[in-house]
């Protein structure tokens, strides 16, 4: 008897489990109306978690505020940041007869034949913010960040600040991300062609306590150095929390160099105060391109360009203003 | 914050288990002290300064190692007895740490996300979110005390669901402190260059030494995790002792969240304490305690979690490149955690006896 208890509970409470799940899944507020011609155009947008990251609220709030019925929209929601979890979704999607399938799949693999069904069914595809393994007909464009792009323009960046020598110390996101590989390539490019030199290259897994570690052991082992890379702005603000404990000054015209990316809100302030030097746009805002593409496909047209690359911006402490804290912060 | 109060009855093989369990996590710091000597002495360097503040600091490796190893020394305390009262793990405790912060966070601050000034003094702020951490661990220890899931699967469901609930409690902002007073228990009290989470460990100790020196809890809690029908024969309640288990982790979790967003002022709903778990659990498993519940080493595990920072400031030190990392972690890790089994143990001490009486009758 008391085994059976047991495993009843186990029963339900996994079945209150799933149930919780599905709820956080299904936010949507949509209105089951049928998608005749001149009806809205009904859009099912599958999300990462906006909790993830400030990014992804800033995109999840971008998408919100584009695909709403007044803009002529109805909308459903998924969010989760498990691939398979994400192709149910798409699946879902595809069997309540959707017109469109916004996706910013978490991982690569695996989508296909979903999106083959969509395409059988007359759905459209569009990608945004991240790319999936998958032949190109099957969706109708691709709306990204430029990874390298953005490390490139850091990296420039820096390159135009004719440093006398180059110390920089490096700290990596999550190794394997495209965020990582992008913004590490380009200054493993400028190693092998300036001869900078890089005191330390680790991994602080976007993670501001990590950062601060690992540049309080380079202070501790007494090697000096001028420029901080940091791949994230909470990277660069546990490495800004370092130099503070040992009063390293920091900022324009300071002793270390601190380049940060993301353009959180309070990261550009603290360019404005010029504490920081350069700060790298990841742009969340991919509504109004997906819009614009929406709106040429059902004018009939055809999108020019199958993958679609951002404008991106970087920010210099020197010409920042506040104006820009308030447009891109994020 | 010693369980050998030596009770009568276990004697002697007692006292020499225990003494056993403690010295593998000190061989482990010894072993890694000797690599760093030999390897770069200057790592042993502490040298005195000041901040961009004007106050007083140390710093040095040693002074990162007791800073960043008492959070987790604290959360080995709580997850040591969870693991010998239940004989299972608490795998929600960074997702219960991000509830606590933002619990923090969100009582200081109020409705506005970057106040000016303080919306409430910081000492309601952090028993406002004992309270509610002790609450999530009630809840754990409910599933697992009274509905006897597995904990493990049993705190599956705060690990899933912590950190979302930690970014509704803000609204999904990030509210960030300008208040410097704030930043003290995370960094440095003005005047005292020795890092604030070192001494909130230290009283943490005191107070666990304390409640075992003057309670029954350490007692109960290994009868519990040996047999639990037995010490219900002997008038003992299991069932409140496991729940009483997760209550105190809790606590202990309100305690390390409140140092985590005090160190920035800030809190990140999806990094914050990430796996911190898995370190804690690790840190039990080095103070050489049976993961199966039953007898256990608060001392071991509290020795076991500097440990552990003692291998990361390492390797930091090591500059090892970020691909190979975890590599080198994980290596050391499994030879440590091998090393500190009762089974090894066991074995290295028969090995020891039949040597030791070789010699004897060699001598002989």
């Amino acid at each position: 008897m008391k085994r059976f208890k047991t495993k009843l509970l186990s029963v339900v409470l996994a079945a209150t489990m799933v149930i919780s799940l599905a709820a956080c899944g299904n936010t949507g507020d949509a209105p089951a109306s049928s998608s005749g011609s001149d009806g809205p155009i009904k859009v099912g947008i599958i999300n990462n978690d906006p909790n993830e990251s400030g990014y992804r609220t800033a995109n999840d709030r971008d998408m919100h505020e584009m695909f709403t019925a007044e803009n002529g929209y109805d909308a459903s929601f998924a969010y989760s940041n498990d691939n398979d979890k994400q192709i149910e979704a798409a699946q879902k999607f595809v069997q309540d007869g959707v017109d469109y399938i916004l996706l910013s799949a978490a991982g690569t693999a695996g989508w296909d034949s979903v999106l083959k069904d969509a395409q059988d069914a007359g759905i459209k595809v569009i990608l945004f913010d991240r790319t999936i393994d998958a032949s190109e007909d099957l969706y109708e464009a691709s709306i990204v960040s430029d990874m390298a792009k953005e490390g490139q323009t850091a990296v420039d960046w820096l390159k135009g600040q004719n440093l006398s020598e180059y110390n920089i110390i490096h700290l990596q996101g999550v190794m394997g991300t495209a965020a990582q590989q992008g913004r590490t390539a380009a200054v493993d490019a400028a190693v092998a062609s300036d001869g900078w030199n890089i005191v330390t290259q680790q991994t602080a897994e976007w993670n501001a306590e990590k950062a601060q570690q690992i540049v309080q052991s380079v202070i501790d082992s007494g090697e000096s150095f001028n420029v901080i890379y940091a791949e994230n702005d909470d990277m660069a603000k546990g490495a800004v929390a370092a130099l503070d404990k040992a009063n390293i000054s920091h900022g324009v015209g300071k002793d270390v160099i601190i380049i940060g990316f993301d353009c959180n809100k309070w990261a550009l302030e603290e360019l404005l105060n010029q504490n920081w030097n350069y700060d790298g746009q990841c742009n969340p805002f991919q509504a109004s391109y997906i819009d614009s593409i929406i709106k040429t496909i059902e004018s009939g047209g055809t999108v020019a360009e199958k993958t679609v690359i951002m404008d991106e911006k970087g920010f210099d402490a020197t010409t920042i203003t506040a104006e820009d804290v308030e447009k891109y912060g994020i | 914050m010693q369980t050998n109060t030596q009770k009568p009855g276990i004697g002697k093989v007692g006292t020499k288990i225990f003494r056993q369990q403690i010295f593998i996590p000190i061989a482990a710091l010894l072993l890694l002290a000797i690599f760093n000597l030999i390897r770069d002495p200057s790592f042993y360097k502490i040298t005195f300064g000041y901040n961009n503040l004007g106050d007083p600091v140390l710093s040095g490796s040693l002074i990162n190692i007791l800073d960043y190893g008492s959070e987790l020394a604290i959360l080995a305390i709580g997850m040591t007895l969870v693991t010998a009262a239940s004989g299972g793990q608490d795998i929600s405790v960074g997702a219960a740490m991000a509830i606590s912060g933002s619990v923090v966070l969100r009582v200081l601050c109020g409705t506005n996300t970057r106040p000016e000034t303080l919306q409430a003094p910081i000492i309601v702020a952090f028993l406002v979110s004992c309270v509610v951490a002790m609450l999530f661990g009630a809840f754990n220890g409910v599933l697992v005390a009274y509905f006897k899931i597995q904990p493990m699967v049993a705190t599956l469901i705060l690990f899933t669901a912590g950190r979302s609930i930690a970014a509704w409690i803000n609204n999904n902002e990030l509210p960030i402190i300008s208040d410097p007073s704030f930043g003290y228990w995370g960094g440095f009290i003005p005047g005292i260059p020795i890092p604030t989470p070192f001494f909130i460990a230290v009283a943490c100790m005191i107070i666990i030494a304390l409640v075992l020196r003057f309670t029954n809890l350490g007692l109960y809690t290994q009868a519990v995790g040996i047999n639990e029908s037995s010490s219900k024969l002997n008038g003992l309640n299991p069932a409140f002792i496991k729940f009483l288990s997760f209550v105190i982790l809790g606590l202990c979790v309100a305690v390390t969240g409140f140092i985590k967003v005090s160190r920035f002022s800030t809190i990140n709903y999806s990094v914050i304490a990430k796996d911190i778990e898995m370190d804690a659990i690790l840190a039990v498993a080095l103070g050489g305690n049976p993961l199966g519940g039953g007898k256990f080493n608060i001392s071991a595990s509290i020795i076991g979690a500097y440990v552990i920072q003692f291998l990361t400031t390492t390797l930091y030190a090591l500059k090892v490149p970020s691909d190979a990392l975890p590599a080198y972690k994980a290596v050391v890790v499994i030879i440590l955690v091998v090393l500190s089994t009762p089974i090894v143990r066991e074995w290295l001490n028969n090995l020891w006896k039949k040597m030791k009486s070789k010699q004897i009758k060699e001598v002989a």
